[in-house]
């Protein structure tokens, strides 16, 4: 019973704290303490989450109480829990920044609840045992995602907005077909059960097939090679906190649905669709690093290297060994901290320095010294600098994929590496070393005007900065963490067993 | 009745993918309508179509034999209801971009990617930079 609680917390908070945010819309004050707790609530019962998965044991439930593959399952195993823990980090850290800049004109555009609706959508993608619920969970968070990015209406906003939706509807849609397939062709939803019914099919062209209609629609989730325009032409239209929201989390979990859908139910075609992800993985690596070179809007350069990077997360299912898969999720917990904290840093250089446009900012090392020594650290960490966290999650990778023989994978992410160092150079030479211009002067003396401000745009970058120094200077237990998960995952069988074995139905049909 | 229904989905799936590739918002509002409904069609299908034996585990059977899986219509339930708000999200939306924006063409809609890099020069005083 313990452990059905532990499992519905993660979801059941950010369900109350929406409903709870909904009913006090008049009120901003209330508003904004109920989700601040809301935010903090769901952190704390992450990290009760980690607390009961931690030593290896994966716990599961049946939502309705139907035995497993018939009913909903629930799953957490260190994968699963790894993705919550860092989803209440960013819910907290993110929320603390929402407080300002701009925070009244959200409010007034149901900001709260749509944010814990993305919550929730997001955690229960992340432990669901079911691929049909699944899909109802990237519903939920497509749709809160779509309220957040078309927030002010402006017209620039509208026309992201629809680019984002058609191609993000196109794609799920296209998703629930896949799954009818799945189920016309297995009789089963419940992702463990899948895992013991695909190798004994007799059509394995089908499943083949619809393991690249998965591949493309989670593809196109993550943002990877040809399937990425939605991400630049959207992201760079929302405000600081909800760019930076979606950059920890929206393309995240297509890589964590490729994961676990690639070593659960189609873990026994992992040979077959592991080069094609190779492909796919170095030519994301590479045009979104090229991307990003030819930009010189923050928010846009940071866009493009979302997509960069999801091609080292894709790697450890392309080479398909322990370590490498371990990399994959040592990387998208590396990711998350990082690239949510520089697109933090990005709203406060915009308050700092006047713009987000690095031809018309500078010389914010003199107005703002500490958000320069902050900036640097997931910068270089971005690019894979020791000793920090990135170059760890770099070094795993790297390290796997050259070991089992994909040098040219190796090479690629080395190369990609140094290129994102020339993108990061880029903002560092343009907004913080250069001179500053007039645009800049006045921006800084209206920020240094406001401590309020400062300490609620530069507390969470502190935070996550110095998550990204800890990783780094101490990577032991988070690469042995990543290296069990993976584990885990290639081995399903204690996956399977707790979600199957706990209640064989009883013999004589299904229970009332 | 399967072939009739196969063949139904077929068509209903080719409209709604020439309907969101064409450059009109109405169209495409349309073809994801259609998109939702064919692939709906497509997971009834694959629970058998069947109307006379009523979907009942037999005593001491653990699945149907004969008669429509009601699982995959309860599913469909699940994704119409979806669809529905989605799809309503979506007019709204487009109805509010193409007011906005003063075009129903997505490809004329340049307003968040501008065709051309504009590096506007900043402002600051001769000489203040070699």
């Amino acid at each position: 019973m313990t452990e059905a609680w532990i499992l519905a917390l993660p979801i059941g908070i950010p369900l109350t704290t929406m409903a709870l945010c909904t009913l006090l819309q008049r009120q901003a004050l209330a508003q904004r303490l109920v989700s601040i707790t809301g935010s903090a609530a769901l952190l704390a019962s992450s990290l009760l989450l980690l607390a009961t998965t931690y030593d290896g044991t994966v716990i599961a439930t049946q939502f309705g109480d139907w035995p497993a593959p018939f009913g909903i399952s629930f799953v957490a195993d260190l994968l699963a829990t790894a993705m919550v823990v860092i989803t209440g980090l960013m819910a907290m850290t993110v929320a603390i920044h929402a407080l300002v800049d701009g925070a009244r004109e959200r409010e007034r555009a149901w900001f709260h609840p749509l944010y814990h609706g993305l919550l929730l959508g997001v955690t229960g993608a992340f432990l669901t045992g079911d691929i049909f619920n699944l899909y109802v969970w990237f519903e939920i968070m497509l749709i809160s995602s779509f309220g957040l990015l078309i927030q002010g209406g402006r017209s620039e906003q509208l026309d992201a907005g629809v680019k984002y939706v058609v191609l993000n509807l196109l794609v799920t849609t296209l998703f629930l077909m896949g799954v009818g397939f799945l189920y016309g062709l297995t009789g089963t939803l419940n992702m463990a059960d899948l895992a013991t019914v695909i190798p004994q099919l007799e059509n394995q062209g089908l499943v083949k097939t619809l393991a690249v209609l998965f591949l493309m629609c989670f593809g196109a989730k993550a943002a990877v090679f040809p399937l990425f325009f939605w991400l630049p032409a959207a992201y760079h239209t929302a405000s600081a906190p909800i760019m930076a929201i979606f950059a920890a989390l929206l393309t995240k979990v297509g890589v964590y649905a490729m994961l676990r859908v690639f070593t659960l139910p189609f873990g026994s075609i992992l040979e077959f669709i592991g080069p094609p992800i190779g492909w796919i993985a170095g030519l994301t690596m590479i045009t979104g690093v090229l991307g990003a070179a030819a930009q010189f809007d923050m928010r846009r350069i940071l866009s493009f290297h979302i997509i960069s990077q999801i091609g080292y997360m894709l790697i450890g299912l392309a080479v398909a060994t322990p370590l490498a898969l371990g990399g994959s999720v040592l990387y998208v917990l590396h990711h998350i901290i990082v690239k949510a904290n520089l697109f933090l840093i990005a709203g406060a250089v915009q308050r700092a320095a006047g713009s987000y446009h690095l031809g018309s900012i500078g010389g914010v090392h003199r107005s703002a010294p500490f958000l320069t020594l902050l900036f640097v650290v997931p910068a270089l960490s971005l690019a894979g600098l020791p000793p920090l966290s990135g170059f760890w999650a770099k070094f795993t990778v790297v390290r796997s994929s050259l070991e089992a023989g994909h040098a040219v994978l190796g090479a690629v992410a080395l190369a990609v590496g140094l290129l994102t160092l020339y993108s990061m150079l880029k903002i560092w030479n343009e907004a913080f070393w250069k001179q500053a211009s007039r645009l800049s002067d006045a921006a800084a003396r209206r920020w240094h005007a406001d401590p309020h401000l400062k300490l609620a745009m530069l507390a969470p970058i502190l935070v996550l900065a110095s998550l990204t120094l800890t990783i780094g200077l101490w990577p032991e237990p988070f690469v042995d963490f990543s290296v069990r998960a993976a584990g885990q995952m290639l081995d399903g069988e204690a996956y399977a067993r707790a979600v199957l074995n706990q209640t064989l139905p009883p013999a004589g049909g299904h229970p009332q | 009745m399967q072939a009739l229904y196969a063949t139904a989905f077929g068509c209903m799936l080719a409209a709604a993918l020439y309907l969101l590739m064409s450059r009109n918002l109405l169209r495409m509002v349309l073809g994801m309508l259609l998109l939702g409904n064919s692939v709906n069609l497509a997971i009834f299908i694959s629970g058998r179509l069947s109307s006379h034996v009523p979907p009942l585990v037999p005593l001491g059977e653990l699945v149907l034999a004969a008669s429509a899986n009601p699982l995959p219509q309860a599913l469909i339930l699940t994704a119409i209801v979806i669809s529905f708000s989605l799809v309503a999200f979506t007019v709204v939306l487009f109805e509010r971009a193409g007011c906005a924006l003063g075009t129903t063409d997505p490809d004329a809609m340049r307003e968040a990617e501008p065709p051309k890099l504009v590096i506007d020069p900043p402002p600051r005083a001769e000489g203040e930079r070699p």
